[in-house]
């Protein structure tokens, strides 16, 4: 009997006919079958955003907001439908608050430096968190350096999750802003979000959100969410790489000078003085990367023709698989066991580092990674050097965690 | 590639039991050793008296290559005269890169344990670490980085 939510989309995944869509899964590694569990540095791309972007150069390729000719009114069609796309996928308000950027790096940068910068004075504070990525670590040191601000840093619990008693203190101190990972790619914890921002919202604080280990596996509604800025990333989403969005509230970007000048984003030049183009194109200096931005949207087609439900049911069937499997070997800490976790496993084994398993992995064709996750702060304060990270997408397989449980067991036999 | 030659019956032993991993009080060099990439460290403590090196040792952490790199290292050192320590460091970078000037692979001895590493591209400053780390001891600077 079909129920509701059937109708809704939300039927389990045929994962194998999902890992048909994605070229790059069939194929060996070392002459192993590649199992790919490498998905928070970055994610593979279906066909469908593959042939996006290859339609767009065989047949579209045209600056856009420019040209009078047939090209150019396709490309600057196709790049403002990715615009309207990405808007709904967040259900952002309007679309005049999607700002096309690189990735979710050059978006914080953006808020540091357009937003945060004129506004911090000496003393001011950024509260910022322990678990959080380089990404959202340093544009906010930079700007401290240039206002003479201090970055101060919720602390993390054993279990990777966050210490609310020492964000209450922090969030009390009405630091300027306060920025925070919606995952962790390091240990996988999801932050709660909706909380944190009626918390720092009680205390007149702003709040930016890193989405970038988010949007591929959770709805993520800025609304709902209720935070000011939210920032992610287009490869990390099975869409191109260098492209990605900044969403922020109306208000807030109209109140932003722009950060880069160039073409596209003013209305008028003179010599002495320009006028701003209106929003978003007054953040999108020069010739953006226009077949990102299509690729993306089709990433968001795909992750919504699949059901984002049925993508983070499967993907918590994987990580509650792995757990198993790793908690089964002996030698192997799990690091990072938050309540809420995405699929992310970070781990460590008696008498392997990280760096000889990550070699001896790939030699059975199990691709991980290894390493500080780009989160130095995190491994220090959990003192660790470095972890193991094994982090699935939808298109993974119990199959691919055997080989990847299997090949911890060979790395301990040749080093343990 | 075969997994065993990159971790040699040699490497593994000095990786399970690393040579002269202790501290010298009395070093006349010492010197420390990064890996931005992976957190890796390691630091160098050299005696050179009259030109010789008496006594050398480390402490770190790190992976198998780097930590067997290290002890490798200490093992062939100890007692050989500092110039010699200078000219190793230009054969075992060119040994672990593939490149720069012809290698005698026979005369290293149990360092060519280490030639493997050439064929794992990304493993190449795990196993150069300690090499650098030596050089900026007996150039006289106290850290060292791979990158």
């Amino acid at each position: 009997m079909s129920t509701a939510a059937d109708k809704l989309g939300t039927q389990p995944l045929d994962v194998a006919a999902v890992r048909e869509d994605f070229p790059i899964l069939h194929q060996s590694v070392q002459g192993k079958p590649l199992a790919y569990l490498d998905n928070a540095a970055t994610s593979q791309k279906p066909r469908q955003v593959i042939e996006a972007v290859d339609h767009y150069y065989r047949m579209d390729n045209a600056n856009i907001h420019r040209g009078v000719h047939t090209l150019a009114e396709r490309a600057t069609q196709a790049y403002e439908a990715a615009r309207e796309r990405m808007t709904r996928f967040i259900n952002a308000a309007s679309e005049e608050e999607v700002i096309f950027l690189r990735g979710t790096t050059e978006a914080i940068n953006l808020v540091a430096q357009s937003w945060a910068r004129p506004r911090l004075e000496p003393g001011d504070e950024i509260l910022i968190t322990e678990l959080d990525h380089h990404s959202n670590i340093v544009p906010w040191q930079l700007v401290c350096e240039q206002t003479g601000a201090k970055i101060r840093a919720v602390s993390v619990k054993e279990n990777g999750e966050l210490d609310l008693d020492s964000f209450e203190e922090a969030i009390a101190r009405r630091p300027r802003l306060f920025a925070v990972g919606h995952v962790s790619n390091a240990l996988g914890t999801i932050n709660p979000i909706k909380h944190l921002v009626e918390r720092a919202h009680a205390h007149g604080v702003p709040v930016l959100v890193d989405g970038a280990q988010a949007t591929p596996h959770m709805a993520v509604d800025v609304q709902a969410l209720g935070c000011d800025f939210y920032a992610f990333s287009g490869h990390k989403m099975f869409g191109p790489t260098g492209i990605g969005v900044l969403w922020a509230r109306r208000e807030l970007l109209t109140e932003m000078p722009p950060w880069q000048g160039g073409g596209e984003m003013i209305k008028m030049v003179r010599l002495d003085r320009s006028i701003w183009n209106d929003l978003p194109h007054k953040f999108e200096a020069g010739t953006p990367n226009i077949a990102g931005a299509i690729g993306l949207a089709a990433a968001a087609d795909y992750i919504e023709s699949l059901g984002i439900d049925a993508i983070g049911a499967w993907e918590n069937e994987l990580l509650r698989y792995a757990t198993v499997a790793l908690e089964a070997i002996p030698g192997v800490r799990i690091i990072g066991t938050s309540e809420k976790k995405s699929s992310v496993i970070s781990f460590v084994v008696d008498n392997v580092h990280p760096h000889d398993l990550g070699t001896i992995l790939d030699s059975d064709g199990v691709a991980i990674r290894a390493g500080h996750h780009c989160a130095m702060p995190l491994m220090e304060k959990l003192d660790l050097v470095a972890t193991a990270r094994a982090s699935m997408a939808f298109y993974n397989t119990q199959e691919e965690i055997d080989a990847l449980a299997g090949a911890i067991r060979k790395a301990q036999e040749v080093l343990g | 590639m075969d997994l065993k030659d990159l971790y040699h019956e040699i490497i593994v032993d000095h990786n399970r039991r690393p040579r002269n991993f202790r501290r010298i009080e009395k070093a006349t060099r010492v010197s420390e050793g990064y890996n931005p990439l992976c957190g890796d460290k390691l630091r160098l403590y050299v005696v050179e008296k009259d030109g010789v090196i008496e006594d050398v040792a480390f402490e770190g952490s790190g992976c198998a290559i780097s930590m067997a790199s290290a002890s490798l290292l200490t093992e062939r050192l100890k007692g050989k005269p500092a110039k010699e320590a200078e000219d190793l460091f230009g054969q075992m970078h060119s040994l672990l890169t593939g490149q720069g000037e012809e290698v005698d692979v026979e005369a290293l001895g149990k360092l060519a344990a280490l030639e493997g590493v050439k064929a794992y591209p990304s493993r190449v400053k795990c196993a150069t670490l300690c090499w650098h780390t030596l050089h900026a001891a007996l150039e006289g600077e106290e850290i060292a980085t791979t990158e």
